[in-house]
């Protein structure tokens, strides 16, 4: 019956497009209950470019779903992509992205504060002053104190170990060591962060850091009221000062929100208070997630690791359900690496032959093809990330390898019949393995035979890859990667990767280990920068020099398939995140 | 259509005229235990279909490298051109999308290798990983169960203890564990030799107890017998009494308990492979073929059951002839 009717629906789903775009008001038609709505669709990628269904309509329960559960939704506690995105629901932070689809939701807009972070000449003192008036779910007001022993709790990393570490690296305690507020609940070794008044709070640096606004996005600044903390116990009764309070949330299970009386809309521009209640359950199979999309028992999927093959068929065989589906990047690089410390990758003609040799569209079929796995990439920086530039360094006929040139690049190495080497990869990861298969039948093609090493993700970074002494011990020349940055700047993207300076005995991202003073300088230079303009221009360069070494061969921008059920209003999709923006939604 | 030990002559020796022609050749004549469990496997219909499809597999295995030059090509060749890129399912439709002369059991989804290749090659190390593990079993198994069932004592309570510790381990979890941390040389082997030995090792390893428990009941009731006695009056040694009069009575029961161990251990290392920890990509093997082939079961569904066919095939047919042996080979049986 959905078949029958598909074209008709294609037609209608095409006015109503154009229509709300026109007015950018309420959605005109009403969702059919559970299962109807199919014959609203907006349109194919349509929250890539633009809100779907703008809509001030109140009330409703707005049903979310994820497979995974959080790691934690203490937002001093949490790193999980998805659950940074939806800490906004129940949380304010400092400053935060703002509320636009595509690019423009990179921009770093105020929060709490009333503009972003004024910064004094020598960079490293940041002053931020909150809106007035602000409360937290039990009306209390809420001051800079609050923000600041927010980011007091995360310096305990035993009782909150899973956010990322950023303050605690940044913060200039003048050589005093803080331990955190349960051993020192008066915060007296923690002089990196002043409130001179309560509404002023001020950062002292170890050194000048452009991306701090950035980085006071993170729900780590949500304010956490002292005498209500309870440590790692304190996910069971978070204080709200966002738009939603916590009722409930059960490991395991999921999260029930409701209304925060005391959240003030006028104070937040970036968040809407529409639907009543906000429901998320966690730990569902992907497959029981699609479906539930498909037929409107659920509304979003918040975990936003696309749909499953399953449904990834239905959504693109029926246009109605196309029209419901966006297929953008989430942010995330896919590459391989090749090891400039192991021989024969030491001498770059080798590292260049795998380069022309990489039947990249292969790589890409590994990981879903065009729409659910990516567009082919021939950079390091992905281009949903500020300072991306296009350009490709070893171009090839339809990305599909160059075996000449290839043999050129590897006679020049000294190795005209090729070599072995041994690739590895995340045995839990399918669609990495299959494209280490890809990538081992493409070099084979030129005489480079190579095995295929797999270890789990979990130790990928500390025990095997990520340790260059395992690598070493085991000449791995080549390893899949794959990268999402904290904050979407050059600076988040690539410093981790590519400076020299970050290559360590275990966790080392920088698996390649390109040390490469040029490049090293130039993040140098960045912190330095105060422009912003300029700043992008030069995570362009490192970008380009990177690729100039040859030891990182980047082969996809990651692209999900993702379903918006019909029902769903004021949905986006905001490159900040890679994700819907969860702040916003509501149904119509 | 029972069959008395102790009848001798098949049905056509008895005829009368043979009898009277006096045809020495093919009057009676004494028949081993071996030529009566023949016998009478011969006639269990279903028991035969299973050895034929054994020796088909093996035959099929061993000559998988010349029967995919002809039809399939080989196992490791990426197909793109078969695979459409949307879905990365087989191009066509229907449950038979991607199927055709060539690939006659179709293509795999994303990467468009051939099944058929992929599930020959893979019934090598089913076979290989089935036979070889099953052999270490029977060996440990043997000796040990014979050893605690003839000595008795103190040396049966620790061997049968020590089956009892077997037994309860949490074979799979270690089987994880182990493969895990395989190294990539070790004992002069490397690669995927290695890994096929560790597995081996490990399944074999931990298998034993179960054809050792029978071998030891089975020994315990054998040593008490008049035969024994009798060679140990004799002045015999308990070598002797072992491997000379035990072991040949014995043979019986550990044709029969092989030969549905060999299905075991076969579907233990698709359960491994499943899992990840079996043989490195890209070598095909079946469990790993179920594994890859779990995400597509919805759009490349001949890709799901054509791995769990042959698993099921394979392990049916050793189930079938073992238990048909097992009636063969058993006096007791009331065929």
């Amino acid at each position: 019956m959905i078949r029958k009717n598909a074209l008709a629906a294609v037609a209608l789903g095409a006015t109503l497009a154009v229509g709300l775009s026109a007015c950018g008001g309420g959605g005109p038609a009403k969702g059919k209950g559970p299962g109807g709505g199919q014959g609203q669709g907006a349109g194919f990628n349509a929250a890539d470019k633009d809100w779907v269904n703008r809509s001030d309509k109140k009330g409703g329960t707005l049903k979310l779903v994820s497979s995974q559960d959080w790691d934690s939704p203490d937002p001093q506690n949490t790193y999980y992509a998805w659950s940074v995105n939806f800490a906004r629901v129940y949380g304010r932070q400092l400053t935060t992205f703002k509320s636009a689809p595509g690019t423009a939701g990179l921009e770093v807009v105020p929060d709490l504060a009333e503009s972003l972070g004024e910064v004094s000449p020598d960079g490293k003192t940041i002053t931020y002053r909150l809106k007035p008036g602000l409360k937290f779910d039990d009306g209390s007001p809420i001051t800079s104190k609050d923000v600041k022993y927010g980011i007091a709790r995360m310096f305990d990393r035993q009782v909150l170990p899973n956010g990322p570490d950023y303050f605690v690296l940044f913060i200039d305690n003048g050589g005093k060591k803080f331990e955190g507020p349960y051993k020192d609940k008066e915060l007296k070794n923690l002089t990196g962060i002043q409130t001179p008044d309560d509404r002023t709070i001020v950062f002292k640096l170890t050194q000048a850091f452009p991306d701090f606004d950035y980085l006071a996005t993170f729900p780590q600044t949500t304010p956490v009221p002292q005498a209500k903390d309870t440590g790692a116990k304190y996910l069971e009764k978070i204080v709200a000062s966002g738009p939603y309070k916590i009722d409930s949330y059960q490991p395991g299970k999921g999260m029930q929100l409701s209304r925060n009386p005391h959240w003030d809309p006028a104070s937040d521009p970036n968040r809407k208070q529409l639907v009543d209640k906000i429901e998320v359950q966690v730990g569902l199979n992907q497959d029981d997630i699609d479906n539930r999309l498909l037929s409107g028992a659920a509304h979003i999927d918040v975990r936003a690791v696309g749909v499953g093959p399953a449904a990834q068929a239905k959504i693109l065989a029926n246009p109605q359900l196309k029209a419901n589906a966006d297929s953008t990047f989430t942010g995330r690089l896919w590459y391989f690496t090749l090891n400039e410390k192991i021989a024969p990758f030491d001498n770059i003609e080798c590292r260049k032959a795998v380069q022309y040799a990489t039947d990249k569209v292969a790589l890409q079929t590994a990981f879903g093809g065009p729409i659910a796995g990516g567009d082919v990439a021939t950079t390091m920086l992905p281009p949903s990330v500020a300072g991306y530039q296009k350009f490709d360094l070893y171009p090839t006929p339809g990305h599909k390898g160059d075996l000449a040139k290839a043999k050129q690049h590897l006679t020049a190495c000294g190795q005209p019949n090729g070599f072995t080497t041994k690739i590895s990869a995340r045995a839990d990861r399918p669609t990495e393995m299959r494209a280490a298969e890809a990538l081992q039948q493409s070099l084979q093609k030129i005489g480079i035979q190579t095995s295929i090493k797999s270890f789990p993700s979990d130790r990928y970074f500390t025990n095997f890859a990520g340790s260059p002494a395992y690598v070493k011990k085991e000449k791995i020349g080549i390893s899949f990667h794959g990268w999402h940055a904290d904050w979407p700047t050059g600076f988040g993207f690539l410093q981790q990767l590519v400076d020299g300076r970050t290559i360590k005995a275990q966790g080392n991202t920088n698996v390649q280990e390109t040390d490469d003073p040029k490049i090293n300088a130039l993040f140098d230079q960045v912190t330095k920068t105060k422009d912003t303009t300029a700043r992008e221009k030069i995570y362009g360069q490192i970008d380009r020099l990177q690729m100039e070494r040859a030891s990182t061969v980047p082969y996809q921008y990651s692209k999900g398939l993702f379903y918006r059920n019909p029902q769903v209003a004021n949905v986006y999709f905001n490159y900040a995140y890679g994700e819907y923006d969860y702040a916003n939604l509501s149904l119509r | 259509m029972t069959a008395p030990l102790d009848v001798s002559g098949t049905e056509s020796s008895a005829r009368p005229e043979a009898v009277l022609q006096g045809a020495g050749r093919q009057a009676i004549e004494g028949r081993s235990l071996g030529q009566i469990a023949w016998a009478r496997l011969r006639r269990d219909k279903v028991a035969i279909t299973g050895g034929v499809v054994i020796v088909l597999l093996i035959v099929v295995a061993v000559l998988a490298p010349v029967i995919t030059n002809v039809v399939g090509g080989p196992p490791d060749k990426f197909n793109e051109e078969l695979i459409d890129p949307t879905f990365s399912s087989p191009k066509g439709s229907g449950i038979f999308a991607g199927v055709s002369w060539e690939h006659p059991l179709g293509v795999e989804p994303v990467n468009g290798r051939d099944v058929f290749s992929r599930i020959l090659y893979g019934a090598r190390i089913s076979l290989l990983i089935g036979f070889l593990a099953t052999l270490v079993s029977v060996v440990l198994g043997v000796f040990f169960g014979v050893v605690a069932g003839y000595f008795g004592g103190w040396v049966d309570t620790l061997i049968s203890r020590i089956m009892d510790v077997f037994l309860a381990f949490p074979l799979l979890l270690f089987a994880i564990a182990l493969v895990g941390v395989v190294p990539d040389e070790a004992f002069g082997l490397s690669g995927n030799g290695l890994r096929l030995a560790v597995l081996v090792f490990i399944i074999g390893f931990f298998s034993w107890p179960y054809i050792g428990r029978i071998i030891r009941g089975q020994t315990l009731s054998l040593r008490e017998r008049e035969f024994v006695d009798a060679a140990r009056s004799l002045g015999a040694r308990s070598p002797y009494i072992l491997f000379r009069e035990l072991l040949p009575n014995l043979v019986a029961p550990i044709i029969v308990y092989s030969t549905l161990l060999i299905p075991t251990n076969i579907l233990f290392e698709a359960a491994l492979s499943f899992l990840g920890v079996g043989i490195e990509r890209p070598t095909a093997t079946w469990g790993k073929m179920l594994e890859q082939a779990v995400p597509f079961y919805s759009v490349a569904p001949l890709f799901v059951v054509v791995p769990g066919l042959a698993i099921f095939i394979t392990v049916l047919a050793f189930n079938l002839l073992g238990d048909g042996l097992r009636d063969a080979l058993d006096p007791r049986g009331t065929r």
